[in-house]
């Protein structure tokens, strides 16, 4: 397989600002072989796009960052730390599985709120019980970032009784609550309706202008175009493409990514794409 | 039957209140620590070592299979035998935890299935694990799926606990059998029985009513 296209520019920055690493990930699930050799790296700052057509491994990559799923080989390295192996290379046990997972926060594609808590105790919940954080601290945080995702008056609400678009701004102020060495979403718009998609993708672009560190695996091309600082583009379980997203989408080189733009374009010609609230 | 045979029996009313009263302690006891030990149960049936996962399996799995008053019977009489002396009282309460317990943690593991993995998995990705996964996430969305089975769960206890006349403790059913044997009105008793068991299911009812309601917003 061959590196990101930009892995010579970002090489050169130092490794204080590299959030991210994967190292040759590999992983199969039973013989289908769903992820093949994969490297990449994402800097402070940057947010990373995750494309290509379903099926291509483009979750199954996202949940090995947060090693939600094992990759079967290769490295994780988040801040310079690796995932799952203690540098004795003993492997990690639970707790110390989870202390790393709380450094990194996801977003999920059905919004996987806890339903028995409420809005801000949903956001407050991790901070206060894996981070132990003081609590009227972590309340007013809370409250701030419900301001932020634009649902003050729903603080108090169960989940069950907020929209789609609601569930997933609550999810992403629960993803910030943590205060997050970076951030995963996975498809965090596929499962709404297209007139709740632009006040999801609004909050998330906010976020990548106050300069959050970011992968996203996403079909909204449009928002990816404007939001990425690197698009790659995954087929059959490798990167078939990677690099700045004016050259993506204004020129792909492989072929695969070229069909795949090519039925986006006609896709989109059939509805036109949701507008993002700014 | 008459009006005058309901009437006999009330006028034993101090035995008959004793005895609901006992019958009242039997339930609210067994029903709050099986249910306890029904939650504490529950991880080690789904835990991933299949050697805790087993044994746990094989306790439902046989407490579920024995009629109550057969495994009353073996406590009664097997306990001592194995050099362990207990009251009457503490042997039923004991038979009807360790029984109800097993169904508790069977119908406790369905609803912990019935909860979507990714719930479960957001509570991973944010963080917890083990225990405090248990605590934080897993276990009060399966209380709120188990609130109807828990309910029937303690009218099944009332039930059983009629059995614990044979092992002499002096319950509801044990004080009516008492009352009719002497006085020759087995009707009238046993229908006041009736009576007072269907008043524990109606709050037992009512109670699990308001749970689920409760629950209603909470759980999906």
């Amino acid at each position: 397989m061959t590196p990101p296209e930009n892995a010579e520019q970002t090489s050169t920055t130092t490794s204080a600002s590299r959030v991210l690493q994967l190292q040759g990930i590999s992983k199969s699930f039973a013989d289908n072989e769903v992820l093949k050799d994969i490297s990449l790296n994402v800097d402070r700052g940057q947010v990373l796009c995750l494309i290509g057509p379903s099926g291509c491994g483009k979750s199954t990559l996202l949940r090995c960052i947060n090693w939600l799923e094992t990759p079967d080989s290769g490295r994780v390295i988040l801040n310079g730390q690796r995932f799952g192996v203690h540098k004795s290379g003993a492997k990690m046990r639970d707790g110390d599985l989870a202390r790393m997972r709380s450094r990194v926060a996801m977003v999920f594609q059905h919004f996987a709120l806890w339903p028995h808590l409420s809005v801000i105790d949903n956001i407050m919940a991790s901070p206060l019980h894996v981070q132990h954080r003081d609590r009227q601290e972590v309340r007013e945080e809370a409250i701030a970032l419900l301001k932020k995702v634009g649902l003050t008056d729903k603080a108090e609400m169960f989940p069950s009784s907020l929209s789609g678009g609601q569930k997933q701004r609550v999810g992403i102020a629960r993803a910030l609550a943590m205060k997050p060495e970076l951030l995963l979403f996975d498809e965090p718009t596929s499962a709404l309706d297209p007139m709740l998609v632009g006040e999801v993708l609004g909050v998330i672009r906010d976020l990548a202008d106050e300069g959050a560190t970011m992968v996203i695996v996403t079909h909204e091309m449009e928002f990816a175009r404007q939001v990425a600082s690197q698009v790659i583009f995954m087929s059959d379980g490798h990167i078939a493409e990677a690099g700045p997203p004016e050259e993506f989408f204004a020129a792909p080189k492989s072929d695969k990514a070229k069909q795949f733009l090519a039925r986006f374009h006609q896709h989109l010609e059939a509805r036109s794409a949701p507008a993002v609230e700014r | 039957m008459s009006y005058n045979d309901f009437i006999l029996v009330w006028q034993q009313y101090p035995k008959i209140l004793e005895a609901f009263g006992n019958t009242l302690m039997l339930i609210v006891i067994s029903g709050s620590v099986s249910m306890l030990l029904g939650i504490f149960l529950t991880p080690m049936l789904m835990s991933k070592r299949k050697a805790i996962s087993l044994s746990v399996s094989i306790y439902c799995e046989s407490m579920r299979c024995m009629p109550f008053l057969l495994f009353v019977y073996m406590i009664y009489f097997g306990l001592p035998s194995a050099g362990i002396q207990l009251s009457n009282w503490t042997t039923g309460i004991a038979a009807l935890i360790l029984y109800n317990a097993a169904y508790m943690a069977i119908f406790l593991r369905g609803a912990w299935q019935d909860i979507p993995k990714e719930t479960i998995e957001a509570g991973r990705a944010y963080g917890f694990h083990g225990f405090k996964l248990f605590r934080r996430v897993i276990m009060p969305l399966m209380l709120m799926r188990a609130i109807p089975m828990v309910g029937n769960q303690w009218v099944q206890i009332v039930k059983d606990s009629a059995f614990l006349g044979i092992i002499a403790v002096t319950e509801l059913t044990a004080a009516m059998n008492s009352i009719q044997s002497t006085n020759f009105i087995p009707f009238a008793s046993f229908l006041s029985a009736v009576l007072l068991y269907w008043l524990i299911s109606l709050v037992i009812e009512l109670v699990t009513s308001l749970f689920t309601r409760y629950a209603e917003v909470r759980r999906t």
